[in-house]
C-alpha cells in the first residue's frame, strides 16, 4: 500500500505555513525515492496544532503537529510513514482531547476527507441525506427539517423549516436558494472551514433545499477575503456538476437543480440578507424593509430560501439521521450542535462542534485554555463585531440562544473573541461605533448618522469632557440605534457599546481618575 | 493625444468581459471584478460602456463601483497588503503590529508606497481569527503576525 499523507491546505493552515511543509515533504520523498500519496485535506480545527500532518498506517490515522519545515527531515528519520515517534507526535487526531471532547454532525469531515473527492464524501456518508430526501415529498423535507429544531446558524436563530415552509407554500414560477457565505463576523471562520474543508455538503444541502421548496437555482454568496473558499467551491460545483449531482436531473431524478458561486466585494453589511440579495442583483448593497419577506419576495422579486452556510450544511445529517437524532443534542429551544469558534487572545484558539448548552466558562477556561498572553481573562465578545461583550461574572451563561438573550447578548454566528486584562473597553465601544460608521450601507439615519455621533460622543469621554453628560448621551443614541435601525448592523451595534459600559464601568471613568487608579 | 488610444483600448477590452459575462443573473459584480482583474482597477472610462450594455444609466453603475471597498479607481501598488484589524486581531496586538508596519514603510492604511512597490490596506476579518494577528499578502495569507514575519513582508514587497 503507498503510504497516504494528510497535509491540509485550509487557509487557517496555510497561514501558519502549511504550504512550506508541503514542499518540504514532496522533496524529502523525492529525495528519499519514496512513493507516496499526498491529500490537502480541510483543517480539523484544533488551530494551535497547525500545521497538521498526518499519515494513515495499518492502525488508523497518526497525527503528527505543530509540524514546521525544518521537522520534516526527522519526522521521516523517526519513520512517520509508519507513525513512528518523534516530538510531534500526537497519535489518533480523535483522541486528541480537543477533538475527542466535541460532537461533530456537521462537520464531521471536515479535515478528514479529501475535500474534492466526491468519493471520498460517499464513503463517509455523503449523498446519504440527499438520496433519502429524493424519496419524500417536499412537504415532508421541510416537515423533517422543522422537526429537527435547526434555526438559522448565521446569527438570527429563525427555525430553518418555516423559512423553507414559507417559500414552498409561495407560489413562482422561479424560486431560488441563497447561500449566505458572507461571514464577516470577527471570531468566525466555520462557513470558510466547511467550504474549504467539505464543500459538498453545502452542495447537498443546497441541494436539498431546492427539492424541498421548489427552487431550481442556487447562489453561494461567498465574500472576496475568502479567495481558497471561492476557488475549492467552484471546483467542487464543477465536480457535483459533472457526477450529476448537480444538473437537469439531481441524481437521476425529475428534479432539476444547479448552482453558481458568487463573490462579494468588500462590503460588510452585505452579511444582511436583504442586501446581499441586492447585491446579487448587481446593486448597492442596501438593505431591503421588511415585508416583503425574501420568502415571498426575494431575489429579483422571487421567493427565495436565503440560509447561512452552516445552516444548510447541517441539513444532510438531518435528512441522514432523521429529525430525531439531531434534536436530541442541545438544551431548551436551542437543539443541535453549533461549531464554537473560539479566537483571539486564547491558548487553544479553533474550532469546536458541540451540542448547545454549555457554559462560556467552560468553553473559554476549559476547551480555550484561557488566554495565549498567560493573563487573565478580562472580556469575550460573542457574536461578532455586533455582540456583547461578556464580563467573567457571566461565565456561567449557557451557550444558547434564549440564555444569551436574557444576559443582553446574542451568540450570532457563534464566534467567541477572547481579550486578557490589557484590553481598554472604551476603546472597544469606539471601535464598534467606528465600524458601523465605515460599513453602514447608508440608508437609515439611525445607523448612518447615530455611528459616527457616537465615535465623537466616545471620544469626548475619552478625552473627560463632560463625562456624565456624555455617557448619558451615548446611552441614548444606543437606544434610538437599536430601536430605529433598519438592519442588524445599526440595530446591534449598541450591544457590544452597552455591554462595556454596563460590565466595564471603569474603562468609561474620565481619564485623571483612571490614571490615578493604574 | 495619448490618452485616445489606450481610452479606445479599454473601451474594447470592457467590452470583451462584459460580452463574457452578460449572460449571468445579475451580472453587475462579476463584470466589475473582471474589469478590476484585468485592468487592475475600475477605469473611468470602463463606466459608460457598462452602463450601455446592461441598459442602466453611467450613474447607477458609478454608485455601484463606490458602494463597494473592494473597487478601486486607481491601480495599486505592484503588492497589496492587507492587514487585519478586526476585534479577533486586536486582541492580539494588531493595533501595534498596524503601527510597527506603517513605520517600517514609511505609509499609511489606504495609501502606496512613493515607489509603487506596496499598496496597505485595512481589512476587517480575514477568517483567520484562530491564528491572530492576521495578514493577507498578494493572496497568500499569513497567521500570528510578529517582529520577524513583518521583517519578511517588508523584505518580499520592496524585492
Amino acid at each position: 500500500m503507498i503510504p497516504r499523507i494528510y497535509i491540509p491546505a485550509d487557509s487557517g493552515a496555510l497561514a501558519l505555513g502549511a504550504e512550506k511543509v508541503a514542499k518540504a515533504i514532496e522533496s524529502e520523498l523525492a529525495e528519499r525515492g519514496i512513493e507516496a500519496k499526498i491529500v490537502r485535506n480541510g483543517s480539523r480545527g484544533a488551530y494551535f496544532l497547525e500545521p497538521m500532518v498526518e499519515v494513515a498506517t495499518a492502525n488508523g490515522r497518526v497525527a503528527y503537529g505543530p509540524v514546521k519545515p525544518s521537522d520534516v527531515k526527522s519526522l521521516f528519520d523517526s519513520g512517520f510513514l509508519t507513525g513512528g515517534h518523534h516530538k510531534r507526535w500526537l497519535g489518533a487526531p480523535d483522541k486528541i482531547p480537543f477533538l475527542a471532547k466535541q460532537t461533530r454532525l456537521t462537520f464531521a469531515r471536515c479535515g478528514v476527507t479529501d475535500p474534492l473527492s466526491l468519493e471520498s464524501y460517499k464513503k463517509h456518508g455523503g449523498l446519504n441525506g440527499l438520496t433519502n430526501a429524493l424519496g419524500l415529498t417536499p412537504a415532508a423535507i421541510v416537515a423533517q427539517v422543522t422537526e429537527s429544531g435547526l434555526r438559522g446558524r448565521g446569527g438570527a436563530g429563525f427555525p430553518t423549516g418555516i423559512k423553507w415552509k414559507t417559500v414552498l407554500d409561495t407560489v413562482g414560477d422561479r424560486k431560488y436558494i441563497v447561500c449566505n457565505a458572507d461571514e464577516g463576523d470577527s471570531g468566525t471562520f466555520a462557513d470558510r472551514m466547511i467550504m474549504e474543508g467539505d464543500p459538498f455538503v453545502l452542495i447537498e444541502g443546497m441541494t436539498i433545499a431546492g427539492i424541498a421548496t421548489g427552487a431550481t437555482k442556487g447562489f453561494v454568496y461567498i465574500r472576496s477575503e475568502y479567495p481558497h473558499a471561492v476557488a475549492v467551491m467552484n471546483k467542487a460545483v464543477e465536480i457535483a456538476r459533472k457526477a450529476g449531482v448537480l444538473g437537469a436531473s439531481v441524481l437521476g431524478s425529475p428534479y432539476a437543480f444547479d448552482m453558481e458561486i458568487r463573490v462579494g466585494a468588500g462590503a460588510y453589511v452585505c452579511g444582511e440578507e436583504t442586501a446581499l440579495l441586492d447585491s446579487l442583483e448587481g446593486k448597492r448593497g442596501m438593505v431591503r424593509a421588511k415585508p416583503p419577506l425574501p420568502a415571498h419576495k426575494g431575489l429579483f422579486g422571487k421567493p427565495t430560501v436565503i440560509n447561512n452556510v452552516i445552516s444548510l450544511a447541517s441539513v444532510p445529517v438531518i435528512m441522514d439521521k432523521g429529525a430525531a437524532f439531531y434534536k436530541d443534542f442541545g438544551m431548551g429551544r436551542s437543539r443541535g450542535t453549533i461549531p464554537i469558534q473560539i479566537a483571539g487572545n486564547v491558548k487553544y484558539a479553533g474550532l469546536f462542534e458541540a451540542a448547545f448548552g454549555m457554559t462560556l466558562g467552560e468553553i473559554v477556561d476549559e476547551i480555550g485554555g484561557g488566554t495565549a498572553t498567560g493573563r487573565p481573562v478580562k472580556a469575550v465578545q460573542v457574536g461578532g463585531p455586533l455582540g456583547a461583550y461578556f464580563p467573567r461574572t457571566l461565565f456561567d451563561t449557557p451557550f444558547d440562544y434564549e440564555a444569551f438573550a436574557a444576559k443582553d447578548g446574542l451568540i450570532g454566528h457563534a464566534g467567541i473573541v477572547v481579550f486578557d486584562d490589557t484590553a481598554d473597553m472604551l476603546k472597544q465601544a469606539r471601535f464598534a461605533m467606528e465600524f458601523c460608521a465605515i460599513e453602514s450601507c447608508g440608508k437609515c439615519t439611525p445607523c448612518r448618522i447615530g455611528s459616527t455621533r457616537g465615535v465623537e460622543t466616545i471620544d469626548k469621554l475619552a478625552a473627560g469632557i463632560e463625562p456624565e453628560k456624555n455617557l448619558a448621551l451615548v446611552t441614548d443614541l444606543c437606544n434610538t440605534m437599536k430601536f430605529g435601525s433598519l438592519c442588524a448592523l445599526g440595530g446591534f451595534t449598541p450591544y457590544p457599546v452597552m455591554s462595556s459600559i454596563t460590565h466595564f464601568p471603569d474603562d468609561f471613568k474620565p481619564a485623571p481618575v483612571r490614571v490615578a487608579a493604574e | 493625444m495619448t490618452m485616445q488610444p489606450a481610452s479606445t483600448e479599454i473601451t474594447s477590452r470592457t467590452a470583451a468581459i462584459i460580452q463574457e459575462l452578460k449572460g449571468l443573473e445579475g451580472p453587475l459584480l462579476p463584470i466589475l471584478h473582471g474589469i478590476q482583474e484585468e485592468f487592475g482597477h475600475v477605469p473611468h472610462d470602463a463606466l459608460q460602456v457598462i452602463a450601455e450594455a446592461l441598459n442602466i444609466s453611467r450613474a447607477e453603475v458609478h454608485g455601484v463601483v463606490t458602494f463597494y471597498h473592494d473597487y478601486r479607481s486607481h491601480p495599486a501598488g505592484r503588492h497589496v497588503l492587507k492587514l487585519c484589524q478586526a476585534e479577533s486581531c486586536q486582541s492580539m496586538g494588531s493595533d501595534a503590529i498596524a503601527a510597527k508596519l506603517q513605520q517600517l514603510l514609511g505609509i499609511g492604511f489606504h495609501e502606496t508606497t512613493r515607489d509603487g512597490s506596496v499598496t496597505l490596506e485595512p481589512v476587517y476579518c480575514l477568517g483567520l481569527c484562530a491564528c491572530s494577528p492576521a495578514a493577507m499578502l498578494d493572496g497568500e495569507v499569513i497567521g500570528r503576525l510578529d517582529d520577524e514575519k513583518l521583517d519578511e513582508i517588508v523584505a518580499e514587497v520592496r524585492s
